[in-house]
């Protein structure tokens, strides 16, 4: 089974939305050595970006995808942020998608709210069974 | 006769402020964001919104007014008042600082609405709608309520609570009414001013709950569940007040029950700020699509790839990275 990869920083937002979820999933420290993917996963993260877009993705993040291997694992991205900022709302998601190639699947705005919940559990379930179907097809 | 000057009193020497040593690394993200976003009003081309300005209806222009001078007020509570009393508790002298930014964004946040004032109004108008703020209970209500809080006696946690409600709450129903307008293409470089104010007011309350977080780290579990009891109880009487100054300013345009929608919405942020959960039930914090785009254009409203609805997602785009140019 295909993983969760998040990072959250002590404000806690990302930290609470994975709790809830309750799914297993690996924290990104902010200052462990580089952290290693075993397995493809889903990243959420939370978007640090400033008034004209810069500094989005949070630095342990960028750390984790400077490994190639953890970056060849990703399959899609959720990401968190704030409506009141914007455009850049949830940004870092999108500028991961582009960088990494994959969906960004879903934005929720701080810790998330319960509909997010239900709809990151459910969309999650379908998301990693689409996935392996495809991966079977390939094989065929 | 002029007492001595007692020297047990006199203040201690602070500490030079060294950024180059951090107790919280977050103090210095803030500090940056917060000063990478400053602005002027005189950046917003207010004197666009002149012809739109006389479309409204004199009674949509009063409101309008009357909104604005109520937000100047809280502005001016957190300037001069809020932001100063919570560096007094500030654990690091970073903390101290980013502070000292906050109070100054909130006197240009109060001063932006005079810029307003000036282009828009005419100054009879101006000063009626001053003096009806001045007046008006609900907004002198609200605003006694958090004074109360900052209070020198109030406890920092208590401070904090009161200024995240403030900055994270209170302003919504205000707020509304710009983003209203500029939903309808009215007028939309006052809304541009607004949306500047709202990315800030965002960060300040993150900032503060996120302190507030860190001080419930340091006290008993006794009194954390005081607190929070403090806060759900503040957010209830906060909420009582916003509710009847929301139906006296919106009763008349018909929007009261979208702008209660959008308060509810804002109150369940502001606890997530402090790190509580949402209080609100979802389906009460349902807030107007075309409200929600205003705040923010150009974000995909209800991005959702898992049911199929994320049609922004364009997997062609991306460009093939190499591993030694993946710093971004």
């Amino acid at each position: 089974m295909a993983g969760l990869v998040y990072y959250s920083s002590r404000s806690g937002n990302t930290a609470r939305l994975m709790e809830r979820l309750g799914l297993s999933s690996l924290r990104l420290g902010s200052g462990d050595p580089t952290v290693e993917a075993s397995a493809p996963f889903v990243l959420v993260t939370p978007t640090f970006a400033d008034g004209e877009g810069r500094g989005a993705v949070p630095k342990p993040v960028i750390r984790f995808l400077n490994n190639a291997r953890n970056r060849g694992l990703i399959r899609g991205v959720i990401a968190g942020g704030n409506r009141n900022f914007g455009a850049t709302f949830a940004l870092a998601g999108q500028v991961i998608a582009t960088k990494c190639n994959v969906p960004l699947l879903y934005k929720f705005e701080l810790a998330g709210t319960e509909t997010d919940i239900i709809r990151i559990r459910t969309g999650l379930a379908r998301f990693w069974a689409a996935q392996e179907s495809q991966t079977c097809l390939t094989q065929a | 006769m002029e007492p001595m000057k007692d020297l047990t009193h006199t203040r201690a020497v602070p500490k030079a402020i060294n950024w180059n040593r951090l107790q919280d690394d977050k103090d210095l993200e803030i500090w940056n964001r917060l000063t990478v976003n400053f602005w002027l009003p005189e950046k917003v081309p207010l004197s666009n919104d002149i012809q739109s300005w006389s479309q409204l209806t004199p009674e949509e222009q009063t409101l309008t007014i009357r909104v604005f001078t109520g937000l100047t007020l809280l502005d001016t509570i957190q300037n001069a008042v809020g932001a100063p009393t919570l560096m007094q508790d500030a654990i690091t002298p970073h903390e101290e600082a980013v502070l000292s930014n906050i109070a100054f964004m909130e006197a240009v946040h109060a001063r932006s609405y005079s810029s307003v004032f000036s282009t828009l109004c005419q100054t009879t108008e101006v000063d009626e709608a001053f003096r009806w703020s001045a007046e008006n209970e609900h907004l002198q209500a609200k605003s006694r309520l958090i004074l109360g809080e900052y209070d020198a006696t109030s406890s920092p946690l208590r401070k904090k609570v009161a200024s995240v409600f403030l900055e994270s709450f209170l302003f919504y129903s205000g707020f509304y009414l710009p983003m209203h307008w500029s939903s309808r293409a009215r007028l939309t470089n006052t809304a541009d001013l607004i949306r500047l104010i709202i990315r800030d007011e965002a960060i300040h309350g993150y900032y503060i709950g996120y302190k507030f977080q860190r001080g419930m780290e340091r006290v008993s579990e006794a009194e954390r569940q005081e607190i929070k009891d403090f806060a759900f109880g503040l957010l209830f009487d906060l909420y009582d007040i916003e509710a009847r100054y929301t139906e006296q300013l919106y009763d008349g345009l018909g929007l009261t029950e979208d702008v209660k929608n959008f308060l509810h919405y804002n109150a369940n942020k502001a606890l997530q700020n402090l790190g509580f959960e949402a209080l609100f039930p979802e389906e009460t914090c349902r807030v107007n699509p075309a409200i929600m785009a205003a705040l923010s254009p150009g974000s995909d409203e209800n991005h959702d790839f898992f049911s199929g609805s994320g049609s922004s997602y364009v997997i062609g785009k991306a460009v093939a990275t190499q591993d030694e140019d993946w710093d971004f």
